[in-house]
């Protein structure tokens, strides 16, 4: 690499004064000029040089002579040279305008349109008042070809003096020629007028120019298609008529051969129909052969592009490419970021149909050659296992029989997250990671094992004696993080088994204390030895906070999005651009798990989040009116969601009511904090801001269990919650308090919003 | 819009670089070259932004097409686009390569010139374009008569570099103006692209098959071609016709410019090639493949008492052996351990149709245990079948209206493409 990039910056530039003054000399030698061959050799040369970055400018005027030449081949080269060079050269390039503007009267179309073009693209000051003429003379000449050039001439000219004010003639002309029988003109048109009026928002889409342009598309080729249905993005039909006049005229192009035509007609399709949702599930249903044909093209580059946006449509239609799974399996000679991209997607659309052939798959590529692509995979079916999650466990458990450190890191790290939100799994866990502490190397492993340790360490036997080797190796521990799990962890299992841990805790908290240098797990060190002298009961009630936390899991899970959030980004480059890290995709969902996979300091944010929860349980405590706190709520045992359905529809209605508060601005993780305090146990939302929201609450109280459906959205007013409260056995009491609870919280979460 | 088109070498030379609009400098060519060498290999390098200039490329060839913009365009135009830049570079310098792109840059030149305008792209037909491309093509390799007898040897473009082209239709579609008589060749390739995954026991987990009808064009001009498909060809699952000979595919599209009057009758594609290289039809097939997959893999895996790791491979060509014209010598054989990417790579030149090859590998694992076994695998298959195509599509006849008066060489040519072939183990 290296050399290359030498090879073409240095090397022949310390002898390019030489070749130019070689050059120059073939250049103005009489015997090659009459040569035809020989000088357009040595002006080939000079193109070559050119290309690689040499400064070819000092032959500006021997170029200039060259370009008068009859050979058509001669003069593209000679124009190309010019365009590069005029910036530099203005003066010199004035004597080439002269050639330039003859040819524009040439009588063969090509040399016209060619002149024309190239004066267009010389791009120096002054020259607008030179082009103004050919390019107006062009706009009516009778080839096509010349016109085209000319069309665009009329932006190039407008961007060379952007200041000036905007020909009303000229704009006036390139409405007209909308109506050029060629349909190039026609595209060219809209081009240059969107540049022309960029200020005043481009071209404008009116409803004649419309219709004109939707007749025209069978006209163009694939290219002009794809740019015309773009700026038809911009016309809104008047009623629901027209539209379905235009979405019947369009659907034809949806299941067209060309991608770009398919994409562009969708994006249009579903910004038209954008009022209507089951318009647009439509059209995507039948783009779904096209957009899978993509995702298999031989062009690796338009398969990547292809997958992206077959993400953004699983984001609303999760279930729209299920049956295609295998369309989505990696083929080994593929790239990494294809692989990675299918993963995830194999992720989304995993079902009841498909799942063991998914996780099989998955499975295989678990132990591919590349850790990263093995981690990966191993996070797919740790997402997976989120669902399925004996399936997923059993696969996982057995990876650990390889005993390589990637691949161990990456299931202790899935177990982690399995085990917050799956807490059936937790027993199954606790046994398989006996043996992990000699593999994991890495700090992202060791973290999640230390974690796992802690928190259940009353299930593994050998918790103790793994998290000691740990601290008796702390002098060499590099990863501030893994010393912060470390502390918290080891003070947990201090709270569940104190007698064989109290010694080494001591040891832990001395080290941090006295010889550490990192300032942050020293203040950590300190912050837990304090809080050990308040007394054990105090430790318990900070760090002990719930093991798992089932619901999360169906937060984090897919609610289906409104086509409209990601339509206006479908066929650009949002959904394709490697800002959002492919890696990052598929380790965690991002912010709605605090303890998810990531590096950034996310571990010691559980007992943040316990400090947090635990300030805030005490302000709302205190706010609670006395009725609330008479009776108690208790957020077990826990219901799964199907237990949750069952009942909701066995129970008839106990009361509706509407309480006076907004939807809750607050994302569904505060929500939910907020709620378990007060020992409510929030089973799903909808996302913030969707309309209807949603939610589905449930708590168990005095032997009875209630069930709540929050609902705000049309039909309801904007700032009222319509509560639907179910119980068995009914219990007026309860229920009341109940009620008042809900509304504390939920007010006591408006007002912090605002 | 496109603001500038480049193409470098792998190693980062500037093979051609062409403004469109004076937005950006040339340095962008070093920006990108940077930062596609300096991507981790798990980032889509495919798009990527640097100070609201977006790079978009494609790699072929070993070549780097890049097209910069500071729009937001579609991603499908622009990838379409520098595919059919790369393309179009093929029917007219004959290859795609470094070698080829800096023989004919001033071709290349004349092209882009061409095909975009201040960034807006204006044409990439063929047939218009030939009328503006005036420099003729440096071909690397001479056409010659030889290569016309291995035109078997299709040399469709695979991701495998080792499968070799034939010489035969990488020829510029332009080439000197003074042989007429060769010039005048048609060349309707089947190419099936075949990915296989075939589970530990056996057992068929998934086929697909991507196939599709190129037609390559020499004639300067030709009014129509008719191409007649299997009479018995059927699309989509329910239209089983008769039993045993159906040729089926699930889904299939046509190029834009194919008339498709008698193709539900008679199954008869019609068209009016123009020059270079276009794909008439693409068509693809899962799960329900009519014949048993090409090869099987019969392989073990073991621990020998010095823990060896012993891997023995019975592999099996289950096509009928005259599908095969080879010779059935003994094939040479080569195997090699790839210590960077933790493979064996076993090549066979040839495999004829109902032969059989076996290979054992004993392999010196340090630490080797029980469980490193379940390691090993899978086995990846790489391979071009010439003449056999999956799905059983045959053209039964290629004619051209009206009838030219030198009858010109038509070559109709099947192969089939291991996209990815892989044994689980």
């Amino acid at each position: 690499m290296t050399w290359g990039r030498v090879s073409v910056g240095e090397m022949p530039y310390l002898g390019s004064e030489e070749t130019v003054k070689e050059l120059k000399r073939a250049l103005s030698n009489p015997n090659v000029q009459s040569d035809r061959l020989r000088y357009r050799n040595v002006i080939l040369r000079v193109i070559r040089f050119m290309t690689q970055g040499l400064d070819m400018s000092p032959l500006f005027m021997e170029m200039v002579k060259a370009g008068a030449s009859v050979d058509i081949v001669q003069k593209k080269l000679v124009y190309l040279y010019m365009c590069t060079y005029a910036k530099l050269k203005p003066d010199l390039t004035l004597l080439a305008i002269n050639t330039l503007r003859k040819d524009c009267a040439d009588p063969n179309p090509m040399v016209r349109g060619l002149a024309l073009r190239n004066m267009c693209n010389l791009r120096m000051p002054g020259i607008t008042e030179y082009i103004q003429q050919p390019v107006l003379t062009g706009l009516r000449d009778k080839a096509s070809y010349v016109r085209r050039v000319a069309v665009l001439g009329c932006a190039k000219m407008r961007n060379l003096q952007p200041d000036a004010e905007i020909d009303g003639t000229v704009v006036n002309e390139l409405y007209g020629l909308l109506r050029d029988p060629d349909p190039v003109v026609m595209v060219n048109c809209l081009r240059a007028l969107e540049e022309i009026l960029k200020a005043e928002g481009g071209v404008v889409i009116n409803k004649p120019i419309a219709h004109h342009l939707l007749n025209r598309l069978k006209d163009l080729d694939a290219w002009g298609q794809s740019e015309t249905l773009g700026f038809l993005l911009r016309y809104r039909p008047r009623d629901d008529t027209e539209l379905f006049d235009i979405l019947n005229l369009l659907d034809g192009h949806l299941q067209g051969g060309d991608s770009a035509v398919t994409a562009a007609t969708l994006r249009l399709f579903l910004q038209l129909a954008s009022g209507h949702p089951t318009v647009q599930a439509d059209a995507l249903v039948r783009a779904r052969g096209p957009l899978l044909a993509t995702c298999t093209a031989s062009s690796r580059e338009l398969r990547f592009t292809g997958l992206c946006h077959v993400q953004r449509v699983l984001r609303s239609l999760p279930a729209q490419f299920s049956p295609d799974y295998k369309k989505f399996f990696c083929s080994y000679s593929e790239p990494g970021y294809i692989k990675f991209r299918k993963m995830e997607i194999l992720v989304e659309l995993v079902n009841d149909d498909n799942v063991v052939l998914v996780l099989e798959e998955l499975q295989a590529y678990c132990t591919d050659v590349s850790p990263e692509l093995a981690q990966a995979a191993i996070f797919a079916v740790g997402r997976i296992g989120r669902t399925y999650s004996e399936r997923g466990l059993a696969i996982l458990t057995g990876l650990l029989g390889l005993r390589q450190e990637h691949i161990t890191s990456a299931v202790v790290q899935t177990f982690r997250d399995l085990v917050w939100l799956c807490p059936q799994s937790t027993a199954c866990v606790c046994q398989a990671i006996a043996g992990c502490e000699e593999i994991i190397q890495d700090s992202d492993g060791k973290q999640a094992l230390i974690w796992l340790l802690g928190m259940h360490g009353d299930q593994i036997s050998g918790a103790p004696y793994i998290l000691e080797d740990y601290i008796d190796s702390l002098k060499t521990e590099l990863s501030t993080l893994v010393k912060l799990e470390l502390l918290t962890a080891m003070t947990r299992l201090f709270l569940s088994r104190p007698a064989e841990t109290q010694d080494m805790l001591g040891r832990l908290l001395h080290f941090c204390i006295e010889e550490e240098t990192d300032m942050c797990v020293r203040d950590r060190a300190l912050f837990y030895h304090r809080l050990l002298r308040c007394g054990v009961e105090e430790t318990r009630q900070v760090l002990g906070g719930p093991k798992s936390d089932p619901s999360l899991g169906l937060i984090a899970g897919r609610p289906e999005e409104p086509i409209n959030n990601w339509a206006a980004h479908f066929n650009t480059l949002e959904p394709v651009s490697s800002s959002g890290s492919v890696v990052a995709g598929i380790g965690c969902d991002g912010a709605a798990l605090p303890t998810l996979g990531g590096s950034d300091g996310t571990t010691h944010s559980a007992a943040n989040c316990t400090l947090a929860v635990q300030e805030a349980s005490e302000d709302l405590c205190s706010g609670l009116p006395e009725e609330a706190t008479s009776f108690s709520l208790t957020l077990g045992p826990a219901l799964t969601p199907e237990a949750f359905e069952k009942l909701w529809l066995e129970l008839e209605t106990f009361q509706t009511v509407s309480l006076p508060c907004s939807e809750p601005s607050s994302q569904p993780e505060t929500l939910q904090a907020a709620l378990q305090l007060v020992q409510i146990q929030a089973l799903a939302f909808s996302r913030p801001g969707s309309v209807p929201w949603k939610a589905y609450l449930y708590a168990h109280g005095s032997e009875t269990i209630i069930l709540a459906e929050l609902l705000c959205g049309p039909g309801s007013d904007e700032d009222r919650l319509l509560v639907t409260v179910k119980q068995e056995p009914r219990d007026e009491k309860v229920q009341r308090g109940f009620l008042s609870v809900l509304e504390t919280v939920l007010q006591t979460l408006v007002s912090d919003a605002t | 819009m496109i603001s500038q088109v480049f193409i470098l070498s792998s190693k980062g030379d500037h093979l051609i670089y062409k403004d469109f609009r004076g937005e950006a400098t040339t340095d962008a060519i070093n920006v990108f070259y940077q930062m596609v060498t300096a991507l981790p290999g798990d980032q889509p390098p495919v798009v990527m932004t640097r100070e609201g200039l977006h790079f978009i490329h494609i790699r072929q060839g070993g070549l780097y097409c890049v097209a910069t913009t500071t729009t937001n365009a579609s991603p499908f135009t622009i990838i379409e686009f520098l595919n059919r830049l790369a393309a179009l570079i093929k029917d007219y310098c004959g290859s795609l390569s470094e070698k080829s792109v800096r023989m004919n840059f001033a071709l290349i030149y004349e092209m882009l010139d061409e095909m975009l305008d201040y960034g807006y792209i204006q044409t990439t037909s063929t047939d218009i374009l030939k009328n503006f491309i005036q420099t003729e093509a440096v071909s690397s390799k001479p056409f010659s008569l030889f290569d016309l007898s291995n035109v078997g040897l299709f040399g469709a473009e695979t991701q495998q570099s080792r499968v070799t082209p034939s010489a035969s239709a990488s020829r510029p579609i332009m080439s000197s103006r003074g042989d007429q008589v060769r010039k005048n060749e048609i060349f309707v390739d089947v190419v099936e692209r075949l990915t296989v995954v075939i589970g530990a026991n056996g057992v068929l987990m998934k086929v697909d098959i991507q196939g599709e009808i190129k037609v390559k064009c020499y004639l300067p001009t030709c009014s129509e071609m008719r191409i007649g498909l299997n009479e018995e060809f059927s699309v989509g699952k329910s239209q089983q016709r008769g039993y045993g000979a159906a040729v089926r595919v699930d889904e299939c599209n046509f190029h834009q410019a194919v008339r498709l009057d008698e193709f539900d009758s008679y199954r008869i594609l019609k068209i009016c090639p123009s020059q270079g290289e276009q794909t008439v039809m693409q068509y693809q097939l899962c799960d329900d493949l009519p014949s048993a997959p090409p090869f099987q893999l019969f392989p073990t895996v073991e621990r020998d008492k010095s823990d060896r790791l012993l891997i023995y491979l019975k592999l099996r060509c289950d096509l009928p052996p005259k599908s095969m014209s080879q010779e059935l010598s003994s094939p040479d054989q080569r195997a090699e351990l790839q210590p960077s990417s933790k493979a064996v790579h076993w090549e066979i030149s040839r495999f004829p149709g109902g032969a059989q090859l076996s290979a054992l590998f004993k392999l010196e694992v340090p630490g080797l245990s029980a469980a490193s076994l379940l390691e090993v695998g899978p086995v990846s298959m790489s391979f071009e079948l010439p003449k056999h195509t999956c799905t059983g599509l045959q053209i039964r006849f290629l004619r051209l209206t009206p009838v030219q008066p030198n009858p010109s060489p038509r070559w109709v040519r099947y192969v089939t493409h291991s996209d990815s072939y892989t044994i689980r183990i």
